[in-house]
């Protein structure tokens, strides 16, 4: 890749992602939204983070390989995090799971 | 949807509003700022690989850092960067950021119902700072406490230029010494642990597990989808699959 390739990455989508970012904030200020976006809207990240979690999870370059360590590390996070409502006591046991278990399997 | 009246109030002006525009607080300013740690360990090390990946790709350090503190967005920068990386053209690599990102139009939506009032002066500026952690962080805080729009707006910023600051830091850190970073530390994990730590206590009622089961099914399902679109076409689903089942539960009762 040239140099000319990368400033053109690093300013498009820069561009890009700002506009994106800006779009509703922008363009929709103090517009009432439709009932039926709002609910929809309600439901994004609750969606989106559990279908950006799922692959990285299970996914490993490009391969279903259902990883005994990822999957306890997760269900873990999950878990504690259901019960507890407590980020960093999830995150820790999370980690704590996906460390454990990892090192049983090597 | 657009209608114009004769006597429309300027645009930046809601209706029903205050005449002033809302600014941010100090008060909700300070409490993102601690609303944000937690998240610093999962903000690090994703820096801090994205830090190392970039240089390893062939980024200089300038590059690195111009990359970083412009876009904001690891997740997009990682992908685009592939792009480029295996000989793709940069449109190409610039599209696949922007559509890995297109989440935020969503994210920017959201925030924009709890900001009614608030002028241009921060609405400009906010956008720069709309990533995950600061759109899960307000939007958590928004529904748990009642509080003056004032504050959310700090919140927000607490949040957003905290967390930024943080990230900008990490990928320097990743970008110098990322290559002596050892497997076994488990950093790879951080990233998923932190976004399921954050959605897990927002998943409440059986329409939002429901959504989030479908959205994560797919999510695996759709990985191998060309930059991003996997991820929207999850996400849709999952919110479709959400609404038809609060549809149906409100049917029954």
């Amino acid at each position: 890749m040239s140099t000319a390739e990368v400033w053109t990455l690093i300013i498009g989508l820069g561009v890009a992602t700002y506009l994106i970012r800006f779009s509703f904030l922008g363009l929709l200020a103090g517009r009432e939204l439709p009932p039926i976006l709002r609910e929809a809207l309600g439901f994004v990240p609750v969606a989106v983070l559990p279908a950006l979690v799922a692959p990285m999870v299970l996914i490993q370059e490009e391969e279903f390989i259902a990883d005994p360590a990822r999957i306890a590390g997760a269900l873990a996070v999950i878990l504690v995090c259901a019960l507890t409502r407590n980020v960093v006591g999830g995150i820790a046991a999370g980690l704590a799971a996906f460390l454990a278990i990892g090192a049983f399997s090597l | 949807m657009m209608s114009i009246e004769p006597a429309a109030e300027p645009f930046a002006t809601p209706h029903g509003a205050e005449s002033a525009p809302i600014g941010p607080t100090r008060r909700g300013f300070v409490s993102g700022i601690w609303a944000a740690v937690p998240i610093f360990i999962a903000v690090i090390p994703f820096g801090m690989i994205f830090g190392t990946v970039a240089v390893e790709a062939g980024l200089t350090l300038s590059e690195t850092m111009a990359y970083t503190m412009i876009v904001t967005a690891g997740a997009s920068q990682l992908a685009a960067l592939a792009v480029l990386d295996q000989g793709g053209p940069a449109f190409m690599a610039v599209l696949t950021g922007a559509i890995v990102n297109l989440r935020m139009a969503m994210y920017s939506a959201s925030l924009a119902v709890h900001w009614r009032g608030v002028g241009m002066l921060w609405r400009v500026p906010a956008a720069f700072f709309l990533h995950d952690q600061a759109f899960a962080l307000s939007m958590a805080r928004y529904a748990r406490a009642d509080e003056p729009t004032a504050d959310r707006v700090g919140f927000y910023f607490g949040v957003g230029i905290t967390t930024t600051i943080v990230w900008i830091i990490a990928t320097l850190v990743g970008a110098l010494v990322g290559n002596s970073i050892p497997q076994s530390w488990g950093l790879d994990f951080v990233v998923p642990a932190c976004f399921l730590a954050i959605a897990v206590p927002m998943i409440r009622g059986t329409a939002n597990v429901v959504a989030a089961l479908v959205a994560a099914l797919l999510g695996v399902l759709c990985a191998d989808m060309p930059g991003g679109s996997g991820l929207m076409l999850a996400a849709a689903t999952g919110i479709a699959a959400g609404m038809a089942t609060r549809r149906l539960m409100e049917r029954r009762s």
